[in-house]
């Protein structure tokens, strides 16, 4: 089987072999989307040819890719949250009786389905009271459920957790002893080397190369994402721990929200306190409420030595701890509202309504935070929405920067950018650190905690295990603190 | 194998909170029927003669086109959409016939005109909404518009119906005892069966909980989403059509102001019902619950001898009970997420 | 050229002054204005004395859009106030009195401002649609109306009420100065503050804005106060006009009307940026197109008709969708053009 062709995106050549685990690589904006929509038939082909089985096939709609065996799970879940599990994975070839849907037979096919995957819910409980986690996982399922020949899996691994992990890898691995073709889409090199038996490249909508996996080193996949640009190294983090005399700009105890149960937690000036936690360990939860974004309920919170209490991000900003949030597109940039709006807008929220800031303020302002960070294209007037996702995130924190904030909480900010900005955004943490401010650091790739963090606090089921110095952890080492040799599976 | 679990919480609560999970979307349906009861059961207590056969017969007969009406409606609302033009088509279907009839056309011709044109009006907004992605709110509106408009170039004054076959749907009473239903009772009752059962048991009806819950998502599905969005609003304008014939045969004759403002009513008769304004979530049964929970207002202030406006009145705060509950609960499964 | 074309208020205008023109041609009267004891008369002097209720509401109804809200209520709380304004006037020892008029327009204007806080109470602390938190006060307060008026249309004689809506000053109508007022009112709060800015934040994204620390639910309350008190003022113009306070005619379909003149100015029914000026041109376009339908001899019960037309002609011509068939029909036939088959490319690539 091959899929091969020119596509819209200048020259792409991809092929797909059956039993193979197939991974597409590059930098964001490099295309993977568009060549992943491409093949799955949510976009048209302008040009070029797509052979399926030695066949040209033109895809119109998804249905049509499905009909001919081509099933897709993309990054955002494109389930339906008030429509039951079984459902969710029988809806556009459910079988039917007489024309009406049968939902009996639907109930027993939605079961077999998860039971592939080792999943045990209620197929008949309603999508949405699932968890992202188990919900990814039903998109898994009503993937493999029809009769797939090629499957497309894209990022399906960012809201899963390590175990969610290990049992999606090994379905996939399954699938490809079954002699289907499986496309795998992720930012996650580990994920790529462990999984996958070769590699496409692609960079700005071109064709790189194809590589064997277990040919191909590290630096080199790299080298060919990023091109000529700046190669990451390893970054060696100024380990200025503080002294003990310095007290804590943030410090919270007994700290109790939904997700959270009594986590204490120091933020001393100068440092980067990574958090590494798995999914459902309260990461997100514990940055929420720190932030004044969730209402506390019970516990104590001091910033500075004084005993605080947020009603909301507001009071915490006045107080100069902000929060930058994982979800970018919904709880961060203010999509339609330019660039030069969006940086200033915490500030003028912050002045207040009848103060507005002066328009020359505003522009000088945003321009220098533009400059400082490197924000590409450098146009004040652009809508953010249009910016790429490393550039919107680098809006995200000139508005939280513009603050002059003491304590800065970062909920994944690196995740679903391109390499080049992810360095960058590391960088700029670290600088920020060295500056004095007090960071919050929340990631799920570890190693990068270990890069950015002076100190890792690691969170267990809504706890904070223990909290220790980088320098004393390595990847293993934090794995397996944060899986927990007691958390048995189940 | 590692076996993954919907967490389970321990205890009684636990049982509870599940079961107002599982069940959380039939819920404001649920709590419709419930106040629909403690109303029925108030006035019998208040008047002592309300729960008669006689009383809940004429609900069902008074407000059969609400009924017909609160279907179409609730497809579209299912998909996240509105249709503001219900009250304006019953109006232009309803003077259309009587005119016809006026002018001797046959009853079964006049009928079938009523419906296509209501189809016709929501084909209109339905190709909008879909085609060139006007807004549901305003393209209904244009529809609003246009149907009521139109019953004026049909007729500036009420046009009183002789048609025996017409006012046959009215007249006749099939009776059992002191209860009866009408031909238009029936109909009223076979549109909402076929609603319920569509909704349940075809794709089509699937598929308009899929719009609802993410058309993207129902796209991506292989579900054909444009066909389906265009026919809900094509639905909804029948279910107009049908309701100017029962309309029309319940007052003996066709005024083109009949209708103004019925849309907020039927809009909020579903809502009471326990369907979400936001779309994915409700009952066609619910609709009807909805429209007898409104019947019953409306006949209570009636038994009262206050005045109508207490109906708009207490309507709407009923209406503010239920949206809050309904928010309640909104909140608590978003929540849980 | 294209600058002008692609301007947001290009089409709008062109709108209004196709209807100016075509209104001139067929009747020349319709542009003349006359003085007559120093005061302007004629069709467009008119025209702008009655788009004085629709540009009040839909000033309101501007600022409500933009925060991804709506608001039905417009035309009961039209009823409500003028009801109130009415009562209190009639029931007063000198109806007469400037006194009285002005106590009773605070009461109008006041009862609408509360009305305003009890919507956007519902919307931003108990967080209900805005579509059904003001359909509840769309139903019951016509309901209350009547109850204020005792199911009576009260009239009463009045001259500083009747001065509201039909007396000079400096030679223009009242109620003209009055809607140019709110509309320079409203226009400079939103500019000159930074409400326009934070308004059209909370309208784009409301969670985003939350954690950047604008107050999203002081804004959006904000805007139906402002909704409400808009349209208690309409309401005192309208029973100025009839003299009456009519609790079922007061404002009929008002809010369907207001909501086309802020969709005809441009402003997203689904929140964030808007455009005062787009509104404002919106609502002349509705009232000079009420004013050609009356003079066409139409039975302005039929005029609805027309109103259907111009919604459904203005969302095409503003719809993507259209312009992206359109475009596509004229590519086709001028033959393929490979430089922009990349586009759609691209463009998915930043929205993914």
């Amino acid at each position: 089987m091959a899929l091969g062709g020119e596509l819209v995106l200048q020259d792409v050549d991809f092929r797909l072999l059956p039993g193979e685990i197939h991974s597409l690589m590059g930098e964001n904006g490099a295309g993977k989307s568009t060549l992943v929509k491409a093949v799955t038939g949510a976009l048209p082909l302008a040009a070029g040819v797509m052979t399926l089985d030695g066949r040209p096939r033109t895809f119109r709609s998804p249905q049509q890719a499905q009909q001919a065996g081509i099933s897709a799970v993309y990054q955002e879940i494109d389930l339906l949250p008030n429509l039951t599990v079984a459902e969710n994975i029988c809806l556009g070839r459910e079988p039917r009786r007489f024309g009406l849907v049968d939902w009996r037979a639907m109930r027993e096919r939605a079961r077999e389905a998860l039971d592939t995957l080792g999943v045990g819910i209620d197929v008949t409980s309603r999508l949405g009271t699932h968890s992202l986690a188990v919900q990814q996982l039903v998109a898994i399922a009503r993937a493999v459920s029809a009769d797939v020949r090629v499957l497309v899996l894209d990022e399906p691994t960012s809201s899963l957790d390590a175990d969610e992990c290990a049992e999606l890898f090994r379905v996939v691995r399954q699938f490809r002893s079954r002699g289907a073709a499986v496309l795998f889409v992720s930012h996650f090199l580990e994920q790529v080397y462990d999984l996958c038996d070769r590699v496409t490249v692609l960079r700005d909508g071109r064709f790189v190369g194809e590589y064997l996996t277990r040919e191909l080193l590290r630096r080199d996949l790299v080298q060919a994402m990023l091109g000529d640009r700046h190669i990451p190294r390893r970054m060696a983090p100024a380990l200025r721990v503080a002294g003990p005399q310095e007290p804590p700009w943030l410090s919270v105890r007994g700290l109790v929200v939904p997700g959270v149960a009594g986590a204490d937690l120091d933020l001393l000036p100068g440092e980067v306190l990574g958090v590494a936690g798995l999914l459902g360990s309260g990461r997100s939860e514990l940055a929420r409420a720190v932030t004044g974004v969730d209402r506390v309920l019970d516990g104590t919170l001091q910033v500075r030595g004084e005993e605080r209490s947020f009603t909301g991000p507001r009071e915490a900003m006045a107080l100069g701890v902000v929060y930058s949030s994982e979800n970018r597109r919904t709880e961060g940039i203010i999509g339609d509202l330019s660039v030069l709006d969006n940086i200033t807008l915490a500030l003028q929220a912050e002045q207040g309504v009848l103060r507005r800031l002066p328009e020359e303020r505003r522009r000088e302002l945003a321009a220098s935070w533009v400059e400082a960070l490197g924000i590409r294209p450098a146009d004040l007037d652009r809508p953010a929405g249009t910016l790429s996702g490393g550039n919107q995130q680098k809006v995200l924190l000139a508005r939280l920067l513009a603050l002059a904030p003491r304590v800065l909480v970062l909920d994944e900010p690196t995740r679903g950018i391109d390499v080049g900005s992810k360095v960058e955004v590391q960088n700029l943490v670290r600088e920020l650190a060295d500056n004095g401010v007090a960071v919050m650091f929340i990631s799920v790739e570890l190693d990068e905690v270990l890069r950015v963090g002076n100190r890792v606090a690691i969170l267990q089921s809504g706890r904070v295990l223990e909290t220790l110095a980088a320098e004393d952890l390595t990847v293993d080492s934090l794995t397996a603190l944060v899986t927990g040799a007691d958390e048995v599976d189940g | 194998m590692t076996v993954i679990e919907a967490p389970a919480p321990a205890g009684r609560a636990g049982t509870v909170n599940r079961l107002l999970d599982r069940h959380a979307s039939a819920l404001p349906s649920a709590a419709a029927v419930v106040i629909l009861l403690l109303l029925l059961a108030g006035a019998q207590a208040y008047f002592g003669n309300f729960v008669t056969p006689r009383v809940l017969s004429a609900l069902l007969l008074d407000n059969a086109y609400l009924v017909i009406l609160a279907v179409g409606m609730t497809m579209v609302i299912l998909t996240g959409g509105i249709d503001l033009s219900v009250g304006s088509v019953l109006a232009f279907t309803g003077i259309l016939g009587a005119r016809m009839l006026a002018g001797g056309t046959s009853p079964l011709l006049v009928v079938a005109v009523m419906v296509l044109g209501g189809a016709a009006i929501g084909l209109m907004i339905g190709v909008l909404v879909q085609y060139f992605d006007v807004q549901p709110f305003i393209a209904s509106l244009a529809g609003l518009f246009l149907a009521r408009g139109l019953a004026f170039v049909v007729s500036l004054q009420s046009v009183k119906v002789t048609s025996p076959g017409i006012l046959w749907l009215q007249s006749t009473r099939f009776q059992a005892g002191d209860w009866y239903v009408t031909p238009t009772g029936l109909l009223a009752l076979a549109v909402l069966l076929i609603g319920a059962f569509t909704l349940a048991y075809t794709r089509f009806g699937r598929t308009v909980y899929a719009i609802g819950g993410d058309e993207q998502s129902a796209r991506l599905m292989g579900l054909d989403v444009a066909r389906t969005r265009v026919l809900v609003y094509v639905v909804s304008g029948v279910c107009s059509g049908l309701g100017g014939l029962v309309l029309t045969a319940y007052s003996g004759a066709g005024y083109p102001r009949n209708g103004i403002g019925t849309e907020l009513d039927v809009i909020a008769a579903v809502v009471i019902g326990g369907t979400l304004l936001s779309g994915g979530v409700g009952y066609v049964l619910g609709s009807l619950v909805g429209v007898l929970v409104y019947g019953t207002i409306k006949t209570i202030i009636s038994f009262k001898g206050a005045e109508q406006s207490w109906t708009q009145i207490t309507i709407g705060m009923l209406l503010l009970v239920f949206i809050v509950v309904q928010q309640v609960i909104v909140v608590r499964s978003a929540r849980r997420r | 050229m294209a600058g002008v074309v692609r301007h947001r208020l290009f089409w709008p205008v062109v709108s209004l002054l196709a209807l100016v023109v075509v209104n001139a041609a067929a009747r020349p009267g319709f542009v003349r204005v006359t003085v007559r004891d120093g005061h302007l008369y004629g069709a467009l002097v008119d025209i702008l004395r009655q788009s004085a209720p629709l540009m009040m509401v839909a000033l309101g109804m501007t600022l409500v859009i933009a925060t991804r809200g709506i608001d039905l209520s417009v035309g009961a709380v039209m009823a409500v106030s003028g009801a109130v304004a009415l009562t209190l006037i009639d029931r007063s020892a000198d109806p007469g009195a400037v006194g009285t008029v002005l106590v009773a327009i605070a009461a109008g204007v006041g009862i609408g401002v509360v009305l305003g806080m009890w919507n956007g109470f519902l919307v931003t602390v108990l967080r209900v649609q805005p579509i059904v938190a003001t359909l509840v006060l769309m139903l019951a307060g016509r309901g209350v109306a009547l109850l204020v008026t005792g199911g009576f249309i009260t009239t009463v004689t009045s001259p500083p009420l009747k001065f509201v809506a039909s007396g000079y000053v400096f030679g223009l109508p009242f109620a003209l100065w009055l809607s140019a007022t709110a509309v320079a009112v409203v226009a400079v709060v939103q500019r000159r503050t930074a409400l326009g800015l934070l308004t059209e934040a909370v309208g784009i994204n409301p969670e985003a804005s939350r954690l950047a620390g604008v107050r999203s639910r002081g804004i959006v309350f904000t805007a139906y106060v402002a909704s409400g008190g808009l349209a208690g003022l309409a309401g005192i113009l309208y029973s100025s006009n009839i003299m009456a306070a009519d609790a079922n005619a007061a404002g009929e379909f008002i809010e369907l009307y207001a909501i086309v003149a802020v969709v005809l100015g441009r402003t997203s029914l689904l929140g964030g940026k808007f455009s005062i000026a787009g509104t404002a041109v919106g609502v002349l376009v509705i009232q000079t197109l009420q004013s050609t339908v009356l003079f066409l001899g139409v039975p302005s019960a039929q005029s609805p008709v027309f109103f259907a037309f111009v919604v459904a002609v203005v969302v095409l011509v503003q719809s993507p969708q259209l312009h992206r068939r359109l475009g596509r029909l004229s590519r086709r036939h001028r033959g393929p053009a490979p430089a922009t088959a990349q586009q759609p490319a691209r463009d998915m690539e930043v929205s993914a």
